[in-house]
């Protein structure tokens, strides 16, 4: 019981963000994604978290950062199911979720190495054609690129 | 249609491919009409072609037009590191539409966004050529009466087959039976199977045709590539099976015809030629004819 408070005064945040529901292998995308690793506040992760809904988890707690629901819909693709905990004052003031949108401009590669979007300056767009496990439609060559292959700009 | 650029075949509903059709067997009746009296269609081949570029050239003079552009890269600015954007703003001030064929897949919908004319995709890489599938369904309707209830049959590449793939989505918004044959290896893809199964079309699948080749309304043939094989061995093993041959057709239907997007290599032997039943070399002609209504709709010349 002790030992649990301590955990949760480490990884309490005071004001920010808490990215919770992160499918474990996709922490470091999330991350990357919303430029975690370029940013000078204060961040705490925790991975390979058991769950009972997704395997395994990861969780992001991000001091002092607020995100636009426009920079949450980034990660749709590598977390669609992730949960987002508005924190001020240690306390809960709103809870978000990610929407998997049906059009995807940029944050993506075109799996396609033939794709115009990989040899002309074109930005890359998309349909989203399956919202659980993500997959795209090339709005230019018709390919589609699933989870497995999706590289982020 | 007017002034929308044709990109792939999914551009067209069902109404509009029978609306090209239809306006096709005009033109095949009447095949000099000067409606483009005055206009230029630009040709950009990025790539090489001698079917697809010469029909539009062809379906262009015989409606008066007239026709600029290039028939590989290397005669283009391309050479010089333009980028197609700027290759494609420029040709739009000089032209009432592009025809192009580009080996980069997606760089027809790119050019149609970025053009003040409408583009009309004669072939980007391995991704779509409409037209082609525009002139395969007219062939198809032409001899066979109707576009329901036929059993099609598609031989060989079913993989890799950028026409077979087209044509497959087009028929498929018609009551008609596919029969797929290919090795192994060059299978119909999973995606357009399932698109098959979703709308509740019947197709089968064989590695072996000669059994239910009297079955067959419509033989569409491509060819077998060796470099498509991961075994050579394989490759030698398997590529006589999917040749026509004309003692094949002796218990065909009367109505039977064999298409081909040609080139044709070795698929297809000569002596099928002869046969009534080849179609292929009309196909190609029906080819001006479908692109003859496909610039006269797109500039509003016919309606």
């Amino acid at each position: 019981m002790l030992k649990n408070q301590k955990t949760l005064k480490v990884s309490a945040i005071k004001s920010g963000t808490v990215i919770d529901h992160i499918p474990a292998k996709n922490l470091f995308k999330v991350i990357a994604i919303l430029g975690l690793n370029n940013i000078d506040n204060p961040i705490t992760f925790g991975a390979n978290l058991e769950s009972g809904k997704l395997g395994f988890k990861a969780i992001i707690k991000i001091s002092d950062k607020f995100f636009v629901d426009e920079e949450i819909n980034r990660i749709a693709m590598a977390a669609p199911e992730a949960k987002l905990n508005i924190i001020r004052d240690y306390k809960v003031v709103e809870k978000k979720i990610v929407e998997v949108p049906e059009n995807i401009e940029g944050i993506v590669k075109c799996v396609n190495p033939k794709c115009v979007t990989n040899n002309e300056e074109v930005k890359q767009k998309f349909t989203v054609v399956a919202k659980k496990d993500v997959s795209l439609k090339c709005r230019y060559c018709e390919k589609i690129t699933d989870q497995e292959h999706m590289v982020y700009i | 249609m007017l002034n929308k650029s044709l990109i792939s075949i999914n551009d067209y509903s069902k109404e509009e491919c029978i609306k090209v059709l239809d306006l096709a067997e005009e033109f095949e009746k009447e095949p000099i009409q000067n409606l483009l009296n005055g206009r230029v269609v630009a040709t950009l081949f990025f790539e090489p072609s001698t079917r697809t570029r010469l029909s539009f050239e062809s379906a262009v003079s015989r409606l008066g037009g007239q026709i600029i552009g290039f028939t590989d890269s290397s005669s283009s600015s391309v050479q010089k590191g333009e980028s197609l954007k700027d290759t494609i703003c420029t040709v739009a001030n000089y032209s009432d539409m592009i025809v192009m064929r580009h080996p980069i897949e997606g760089s027809a919908r790119y050019a149609s966004e970025v053009s003040k004319v409408p583009v009309v995709n004669a072939g980007d890489g391995a991704n779509q050529h409409p037209t082609q599938t525009l002139l395969d369904l007219y062939s198809i309707r032409k001899t066979q009466g109707t576009l329901d209830n036929l059993n099609i049959f598609m031989v060989g590449d079913l993989k890799y087959g950028r026409t077979v793939h087209s044509l497959l989505m087009a028929m498929s918004q018609f009551n008609v039976n596919f029969f797929f044959i290919s090795p192994d290896e060059l299978k119909m893809p999973n995606e357009y199977k399932l698109h098959l199964k979703n709308l509740g079309i019947d197709y089968h699948e064989q590695t072996d045709f000669s059994d239910i080749i009297p079955e067959a309304d419509i033989i569409y043939m491509t060819r077998v590539q060796k470099e498509r094989f991961s075994d050579p061995i394989e490759y030698e093993k398997t590529k006589n099976a999917y040749v026509l041959r004309n003692n094949m057709l002796e218990k065909t239907r009367e109505n039977l015809k064999i298409l081909h997007p040609l080139p044709r290599v070795t698929e297809i032997n000569s002596d099928v030629d002869s046969n009534e039943k080849a179609y292929y070399f009309t196909q190609a002609l029906n080819g001006v004819y479908t692109r003859q209504a496909i610039i006269s709709l797109i500039l509003g010349l016919k309606k």
